[in-house]
């Protein structure tokens, strides 16, 4: 396989948007294998067949399973994912409401993570084998294996019930100040950052050490040059694409945390909108937004992809 | 391989970077078993726990047995009571099972599925390696609490569907260090020897390649398991889960959240089970010998 960067990039693209076509499928397939459910459960058990036959054919369901596919994912991609099946409302005008808060959410999370592992990853990375870095190993690993709902429960205990500090639901306010936003966002943003960190940090530190070992920093170390120059100067400008890498293909642990999160701090965004089509059987509102979590993932994993592929000549060349 | 294989973030997890130094990396190694003996004895108790559970329950575990709720640890209740009066020692046994036993159960299934997939790949032609890999990458894209939250949707919350999903949703991280495993395997020579001397595809997988995958499999399926307790436990706490009477870990922090503004133990031990059975299964399988050397082979090769 030859290319250009240009090329090689437009195939990673392509082979993504390949792979959300085949998500979508297994998404519609999922949740229309039980046929004609939706008018059922809209019109409840007493409903009269006839009733029953007009709310489906109002609803498509009458229609073979392909085409509905079709007219579903030709909606998706106009921008038009039907109805929601509990209040009426188009499901674009109700994810149009939640993507926003839920993007302030994740972005808030970058801010405070990315500066912290990166930091973190760094420091360990240059003195790897110390009492720092085995301590900040084990508090990695430790972090990675804690549930985002128990940070945010414990959280809430501490700081909201016994210490009163901090709010244990989050408001959406139109224009807040910046102390009821340090208030409202502290807990669920320090209980995604927890996993994304720790991720992020172990990642980091791996890209940096994988320089470290390389000829060329050992020679800046045998003429002289110190540690922290070797690591800022020398490593790091040639670990930036992993470091990209790790950011990237970290920051989609946000897309799962966010699930407990919202639910937790009563939040207002999207993963909080799906977990409500959950118990309302909301088909079309929860199948957009799986469709939004993944091409979340995919967009973040083709991100990290593409700055492999530019840090790295030899991939430029494959 | 395929070149546009989407990385999963979860194998990275306890993925070693490989030291050099010898006098270093032999005091990262003591210090780092330390870890994982604290980590191997967390793994051992709860297997202990789930294996015994309905053989030492003090009460039955549905049974309120008290007139107190969320009441403090005592001699009667060592481990107080939950919000109906149910004995919280009897009840964090038994959910420690249902969190066990699904999480085993699933990441086992996972492997297994994974690991035969992987093998077929690599004995079996561009084709079946394109389908396999394609579907596979398709369901790695969709983040596994969605996955589950899809399946929950369509149809209805129950052990078996549980496991189901949580193995389904695990399955193409295990294919892909299975594959990658088994493409470096298929050009040793020995395994071009089988073949050469002219042996079955099913025996060269099966007799000449499994064995050597074994090991790193183990591994990653200890991984596995972390992430489906964690999995399965977000879950249930959220109410999709476990459903009642039965109740996992989750769901026993979920039923009992009323008494967290009190800091009653029933909330709160069964979440501390949790983060020493998931901390546990990563500090050991960290520390396991060969992991470091198994990073630096697959960079060699």
């Amino acid at each position: 396989m030859s290319g250009s960067i240009p090329s090689l990039i437009a195939k990673r693209i392509a082979a993504a948007a390949l792979t959300l076509l085949l998500v979508s499928m297994i998404v519609f397939s999922i949740t229309s294998l039980l046929p004609g459910d939706a008018a059922q459960a809209a019109l409840g058990q007493n409903a009269t067949p006839a009733a029953l036959a007009a709310l489906r054919a109002q609803l498509g369901l009458d229609q073979p399973a392909i085409i509905r596919y079709l007219h579903w994912l030709g909606g998706l991609l106009t921008g038009h994912p039907g109805r929601s099946l509990s209040d009426g409302l188009p499901v674009s005008v109700l994810i149009a409401k939640r993507l926003p808060e839920s993007l302030l959410l994740a972005g808030l999370t970058t801010a405070v993570s990315v500066p912290l592992a990166l930091a973190l990853g760094i420091v360990a990375a240059m003195y790897r084998g110390s009492w720092l870095d085995r301590a900040l190993t084990i508090t990695t690993l430790s972090m990675v294996a804690v549930p985002e709902f128990l940070v945010a429960t414990a959280g809430v205990l501490i700081f909201a019930v016994e210490l009163h500090w901090l709010s244990a639901l989050t408001f959406v306010l139109d224009h807040p100040t910046f102390g009821q936003l340090l208030r409202g966002y502290t807990l669920p943003v320090v209980s995604l950052c927890f996993a994304v960190t720790a991720q992020m940090e172990r990642m980091t530190r791996a890209a940096v050490i994988d320089q470290l070992n390389q000829p060329y920093v050992e020679m800046a170390a045998l003429k002289g040059v110190g540690l922290s120059r070797r690591v800022l100067v020398h490593a790091l400008p040639n670990a930036v694409g992993p470091i990209a890498n790790a950011i990237a293909l970290s920051l989609s642990y946000l897309l799962g945390g966010a699930i407990i999160v919202e639910t937790i701090f009563d939040y207002p965004g999207v993963a909080r909108l799906m977990v409500d089509a959950v118990s309302n059987r909301d088909m079309p509102v929860l199948q957009a937004c799986a469709m939004i979590f993944s091409a979340g993932y995919l967009g973040l994993v083709l991100i990290a992809d593409v700055c492999a592929i530019l840090s790295n000549p030899k991939l430029r060349r494959s | 391989m395929s070149p546009q294989a989407i990385p999963s973030p979860e194998p990275q997890l306890a993925a070693h970077s490989p030291e050099t130094g010898s006098a270093r990396r032999r005091r990262s190694r003591i210090a780092l078993s330390a870890a994982g003996r604290v980590g191997l004895a967390l793994v051992v108790f709860w297997m202990i726990v789930a294996l015994l559970g309905p053989w030492i329950v003090p009460h039955r575990p549905g049974a309120v047995v008290s007139s107190e709720v969320f009441a403090p640890m005592s001699l009667r209740f060592p481990l107080g009571t939950d919000f109906l009066g149910r004995d919280m020692l009897s009840r964090i046994l038994i959910g420690a099972r249902y969190t066990v036993g699904l999480a085993l159960a699933a990441a086992l299934a996972a492997s297994l599925a994974g690991t035969v997939l992987g093998l077929l790949v690599a004995i079996s032609g561009r084709w079946v390696e394109e389908a396999v890999s394609r579907i596979l990458d398709a369901i790695i894209c969709i983040p596994s609490k969605i996955f589950a939250l899809v399946m929950v949707a369509a149809f209805g919350s129950s052990v078996p569907l549980l496991l189901l999903t949580a193995a389904i949703s695990y399955t193409p991280g295990a294919f892909r260090i299975a594959r990658s495993l088994a493409v470096n395997l298929s050009v040793t020579d020995y395994v071009q020897a089988a073949r050469v001397r002219g042996e079955r595809r099913l025996h060269v997988a099966c007799i000449e390649m499994l064995p050597n995958m074994i090991h790193p499999m183990l591994a990653d399926f200890g991984l596995r398991f972390m992430f489906i307790v964690l999995l399965l436990s977000g879950l249930s706490f959220l109410g999709l889960g476990v459903q009642p009477p039965a109740a996992d870990l989750g769901s026993l922090i979920r039923e009992n959240i009323s008494g967290l503004g009190e800091g009653a133990p029933a909330v709160i031990l069964p979440a501390i089970a949790i983060a020493t059975l998931t901390i546990g299964v990563n500090l050991m399988i960290d520390a396991l010998p060969g992991r470091g050397r198994r990073t630096e082979r697959g960079g060699a090769a």
